[in-house]
């Protein structure tokens, strides 16, 4: 099981929402990527990630077989950045029968609730 | 009067979205608005392609972004990392890179997405197009 956090989630400046895997399309390289210069412009940064994008998160991961240069480099950037507020979706991480333990970085999980009062609370929020 | 700021992520004629972006943009200046920025990103960045030559009985998307940016003075921003990628490229990027052609051209702008960052905190609203 999953602990969910009870605490409510503070607000950032911009919410990027991720909800892509890392292989098979570009769009969580390009959520990423705006994330990344955002922080660089000063701005408090915080990432959802949502259904298969939990699987961005997996440990383990490399440069594939299906030609991609992956998004775990860009992850590996993101403590750099100062971006340190990562929530997941703990539905989705049930969803893929993951824990948290599976996961490169430390998140926080929400519920679905919770998730709907993040995107409602933060003044900027852009999805991918 | 609102400032509005539009991100189109979806390819000019496979989705739907990049048409709709171009309505609303027509609707937020028919309705006394200010259309401030256009920001073209993942797909979204072939909507700016000056080689575009749709059939003539389809809406040209590429000429209804020029032409908001002539009436209303609306930026067109393209991604250049994104851009340079799928092939849209101005004419200096072009030389750069040894490309046969360039694809890309004013009033399109190659730009970093500190600009997208920029256009976020400066306009009013900001709508995403996503297919």
């Amino acid at each position: 099981m999953t602990d969910v956090s009870i605490s409510r989630p503070v607000p950032q400046d911009l919410l990027v929402v991720l909800r892509h895997p890392p292989h098979g399309t570009h769009w969580l390289r390009e959520g990423l990527d705006v994330a990344l210069v955002a922080a660089a412009f000063g701005q408090r940064v915080g990432l959802l990630f949502q259904g298969d994008g939990i699987y961005a998160l997996l440990k383990g991961q490399q440069a594939g077989a299906l030609g991609q240069k992956g998004t775990h480099s860009q992850l590996a950037m993101l403590e750099m950045y100062d971006i340190e507020t990562l929530w997941v979706s703990a539905r989705g991480l049930n969803e893929r029968g993951l824990s948290t333990d599976d996961l490169m970085l430390p998140v926080v999980p929400l519920e679905a609730s919770a998730v709907t009062e993040l995107l409602q609370r933060h003044p900027h929020t852009l999805i991918f | 009067m609102l400032n509005y700021a539009l991100l189109l992520y979806a390819a000019p004629y496979s989705h739907q979205a990049a048409l709709s972006a171009l309505r609303f943009a027509d609707t937020v200046v028919a309705n006394g608005h200010r259309m401030k920025t256009v920001f073209f990103y993942h797909d979204g960045v072939h909507n700016a392609s000056a080689l575009m030559a749709p059939p003539q009985d389809e809406v040209h998307l590429a000429d209804g972004w020029r032409r908001l940016h002539h009436e209303h003075g609306t930026e067109l921003l393209v991604c250049v990392a994104a851009g340079l990628r799928r092939g849209l490229l101005d004419v200096s990027e072009a030389n750069r890179h040894g490309a046969v052609s360039h694809s890309l051209e004013a009033p399109f702008a190659l730009t970093g997405v500190g600009q997208l960052i920029d256009a976020m905190l400066t306009s009013d609203r900001m709508i995403t197009f996503a297919p």
